[in-house]
């Protein structure tokens, strides 16, 4: 059973499908490719929530659907829950 | 590709194709609510629209109020409307665009007569609209005759993974014979390239990205200093995985399909001219808002992704909900209409979701009960450009 999904190659974050616990390691499945992606979750992530698939630092640009989705304010390690505590919108500011 | 199915459903005298059976009793202004709610008290099984705008509206505000009221009696899923306002000139200019679909109209002014005598009088024409649309009866229909809507609320992040793109697989399986429409022109911001880029010809790009610009005006305009993360995304949005309006987009974006192109871009409410295809509409983002203005465009069928729960219906078009979240499923599940959360366990395709879909449109187009319409969810808003003078 897989934990996460990815929708595109070029995606740096995936959504978890289940409830994840800090430490777990996790099967994830990327949509583009079908390609089977492993990561370790660093907190609890939320069933919907992102997880990051790469170390950010602020100013990168996170990318899901292979598009640009918003800037990073706050570092990221690979395996963080990245929200609305970690990444902001570039438009509208 | 099209959809070769057939629906039992209404062929209207204009050769438009209805699902349901409606017979209308619509209020011009907002002070005739009351009087419109005294006929349909009188005659129970029309249906009543109040609403809170249609007086001192002027300029494109006001094209928009008839455009909306002309289009909620022409919609094909009414089979006949009785007006009331609160004085007989903009009542008759309501009657007479409805009347264009040769449906039976009749419109009722409350000066000089009141409340009880307009009621009493429209009351007995409403009660023979009723039984004369009671008689009328369903005959075999093509499902590409079923003009659909879309859009998506209180996304989270399964709507772009599972209900959003059995909604687009359906829209790439209907759109080459069959109408459909979407919209949500603030909720593209982040993916507006991708939605250009689905445009069917230069002009038609222009024209979106026209009404698109317009709105991102308005938003600097009115935003106050803020980059409207209080509004977009939702809260529930936010609770839902959603960061920011960009992946909101994106999502959202999903129902419009692989491969189908849009070919106009409409006013809100306008009525798609242009023949069989996918039309963009300029809407707001607010489900009760832009479902009123599809139905009042003639949308007859309405698919709703969604992901927290939202729980709309509209009086005039059936709202079809659709979620792959699996917590709203397991508590709201008395308003899910199509579940695709086995999508995000790996056990469904998004095909055979989308055909599992186009089965529930079918049954509903056949008569079958919405749970939004089971629910009694009938939220009718008018949009409302600016102040009335």
């Amino acid at each position: 059973m897989i934990q996460f999904l990815v929708h595109d190659k070029r995606d740096s974050v995936g959504v978890a499908v289940v409830d994840v616990k800090a430490g777990q390691t996790l099967e994830g499945r990327s949509l583009d490719t079908n390609e089977m992606i492993k990561a370790k979750a660093n907190m609890d992530i939320p069933l919907g929530h992102k997880i990051a698939l790469k170390d950010f630092k602020p100013g990168d640009t996170v990318l899901k659907y292979g598009n640009d989705i918003g800037k990073v304010v706050e570092p990221i390690k690979a395996g963080d829950h990245v929200h609305v505590h970690n990444v902001k919108t570039k438009r509208w500011a | 590709m099209a959809i070769n199915r057939k629906v039992m459903a209404y062929r209207r005298e204009n050769g438009r194709v209805g699902v349901r059976n409606h017979v209308v009793i619509l209020p011009v202004d907002d002070i005739s609510n009351a009087c419109v709610e005294k006929v349909a008290a009188m005659v129970p099984g029309t249906l009543p629209l109040p609403h809170a705008y249609g007086r001192l509206q002027f300029g494109e505000d006001l094209e928009l109020h008839f455009r909306t009221m002309i289009g909620t009696g022409a919609n094909p899923n009414v089979a006949a409307v009785v007006v009331i306002g609160i004085e007989p000139g903009w009542t008759q200019r309501i009657v007479d665009g409805i009347k264009k679909t040769g449906k039976p109209v009749e419109g009722f002014a409350i000066e000089r007569r009141g409340d009880l005598q307009t009621a009493t009088d429209a009351a007995r024409v409403a009660q023979k609209f009723l039984q004369d649309a009671s008689e009328i009866q369903r005959t075999q229909c093509d499902f590409k005759d079923l003009y659909i809507s879309v859009k998506c609320g209180e996304s989270d992040t399964t709507t772009g993974l599972s209900s959003c793109p059995t909604v687009g697989n359906v829209l790439d399986k209907h759109c080459d014979a069959g109408l459909a429409s979407f919209g949500e022109t603030s909720e593209l911001t982040g993916g507006e390239h991708i939605v250009k880029s689905k445009a069917a010809n230069k002009e038609v790009e222009q024209k979106f990205t026209a009404m698109f610009d317009d709105y991102q005006k308005l938003v600097f305009e009115q935003k106050a200093g803020t980059d409207l993360s209080e509004s977009q995304p939702t809260k529930g949005n936010i609770i839902g995985g959603l960061t920011t309006i960009e992946e909101k987009a994106l999502g959202n974006i999903e129902k419009l399909g692989k491969r189908t192109k849009f070919i106009d871009a409409l006013q809100p409410a306008e009525a798609p001219a242009k023949g069989p295809g996918l039309y963009f509409m300029d809407t707001s983002s607010a489900a009760a808002e832009a479902v009123t203005l599809w139905a009042a465009s003639g949308a007859v069928v309405h698919l709703f992704p969604t992901g927290q729960g939202n729980v709309i219906g509209n009086p005039i078009e059936p709202v079809i909900k659709i979620s792959g979240n699996p917590i709203t499923i397991a508590t709201m599940k008395e308003h899910i209409d199509h579940d695709v959360s086995a999508i995000l366990r790996g056990e469904k395709t998004i095909d055979q979701a989308g055909d599992e879909l186009i089965e529930i449109i079918t049954r509903t187009a056949n008569g079958r009960l919405t749970c939004a319409e089971a629910l009694g969810h009938r939220e009718f808003v008018m949009t409302k450009l600016y102040r009335s003078a």
